[in-house]
């Protein structure tokens, strides 16, 4: 009977050190209060969206509110369309917010910023964001300075 | 034309085997229900299956956790990046390491024991002697053992990757000198739940469907000799981990490769 008993206790320890084990990958590996299922959709289009990624994240003020759930490709316009999976709590943003493509760091990932204006109606789940700036190409940013240079230059 | 014969005998064979071991899994799958209902026969196994296993997951988890964490920060600190050292660590383990070592362990200290066991078994006529009893082996001896595994695996992944998280903090933050808030929430900001950790959940039981299953598989099917048993415990630890491999790529590439 002893035997049986610890085997028993062997085993619950056993379980219960794996289901604490799952409960902290949960917890504190991954973050559990940052899923934003039950969130609205937001729209914008972009003319580039450079480096942004499905999950990248959506931040106003440099809080995280939400994430980019698709980029899709508009043939009519030429234009990226992002659907922006926004947390349910943040319900209240003013119809003129904007929307721009950063990078955090300079190598970093890119993210979408986005900016409360200041109209008196807010965004309704689905809305378009009407304001948006592209994502900064790093190598166009290089040529253009480059090519100011060499204007300055044969100007002199 | 002897070649070619001697060739067709060896696929006849092979499809032979494969086609036992599908019904064998199907005979198993029918026995869960009665073992449900009889949990005290799981409980045992698990112990043998489960908690047995847990101090060389423990061990190799916390060793594989250290080495990620020593790897990770000398390749990132050339780049400035010893921060992300939490990502590395965690994406690596509850992605990959956890489910794909557990059950390379899992293979060698449980999966070898139960072919070995069962072939025992057949090999003393144990289960014949059952069958004369009107009882059914497969649902006496055999079901409960899948249970069991199938339980244990995931179980055994989650604490390696416990485990191994709280390894390469102990190197990274411990002894390298990363910084503990950066290493925890950079961790936290990139892991993301569904896709990381419930894909590595998933990972590791369909290893514990197919680890406990082979080593069943090649006990039952054992020659009843103690040549046989040898053979069926070896072929038990090498199919499965070349199942195991095999399996990850593809799994791998469903979930998280845009192939």
């Amino acid at each position: 009977m002893e035997r049986v008993k610890a085997v028993e206790i062997g085993v619950g320890l056993f379980v219960a050190a794996g289901l604490a084990a799952l409960f902290m990958l949960a917890m504190k590996v991954s973050n559990l209060s940052m899923a934003v299922d039950e969130g609205y959709e937001l729209m914008a289009r972009f003319e580039n969206v450079g480096g942004l990624k499905v999950r990248s994240p959506v931040s106003v003020a440099g809080v995280r509110v939400g994430q980019v759930a698709a980029i899709e490709y508009d043939m009519e316009t030429f234009e990226a369309v992002v659907r922006l999976n926004i947390a349910a709590q943040y319900d209240s943003f003013p119809t003129d917010t904007s929307a721009r493509i950063f990078t955090a760091g300079l190598l970093g990932e890119q993210y979408i910023a986005l900016e409360p204006g200041g109209a008196e109606e807010s965004l309704s789940p689905g809305d378009r964001i009407q304001l948006t700036q592209s994502a900064l190409v790093l190598e166009q940013i290089i040529g253009q300075f480059l090519f100011s240079r060499a204007a300055e230059g044969a100007n002199e | 034309m002897q070649g070619l014969q001697r060739l067709g005998r060896i696929g006849l064979g092979v499809f032979e085997r494969l086609g036992r071991g599908n019904l064998f899994l199907l005979r198993i799958l029918a026995g869960i229900p009665a073992v449900l209902a009889r949990p005290r026969l799981i409980g045992a196994q698990m112990y043998s299956v489960g908690v047995l296993s847990l101090v060389i997951i423990l061990v190799s988890g916390l060793f594989v956790g250290m080495v990620l964490g020593l790897q990770g920060y000398n390749t990132l600190v050339d780049f400035g990046a010893a921060e992300s050292l939490g990502v590395v660590v965690a994406l690596s383990l509850v992605r990959e390491l956890g489910p794909v070592v557990s059950a390379l362990l899992f293979a060698g200290r449980a999966g070898s024991a139960l072919s070995a066991e069962i072939g025992l078994m057949k090999a003393t006529e144990q289960l014949s002697g059952m069958e004369m009893m009107a009882v059914d082996p497969i649902k006496r001896v055999i079901a409960p053992r899948f249970v069991a595994g199938l339980l244990s695996l995931p179980l055994l992944a989650a604490i390696f990757s416990a485990v191994g998280v709280l390894g390469g903090h102990f190197v990274g933050v411990g002894l390298l000198g990363v910084d503990d808030g950066a290493y925890w929430s950079q961790m936290q900001a990139k892991v993301d739940l569904r896709e990381d950790i419930l894909n590595g959940v998933i990972k590791s039981i369909v290893f514990g469907i197919v680890a406990t299953w082979i080593a069943l598989f090649e006990g039952y099917d054992a020659v009843p000799t103690s040549e046989g048993v040898s053979r069926a415990t070896t072929r038990t630890v090498v199919h499965t981990a070349l199942a195991v491999l095999g399996l990850d790529f593809v799994l791998t590439a469903l979930m998280f490769g845009d192939v």
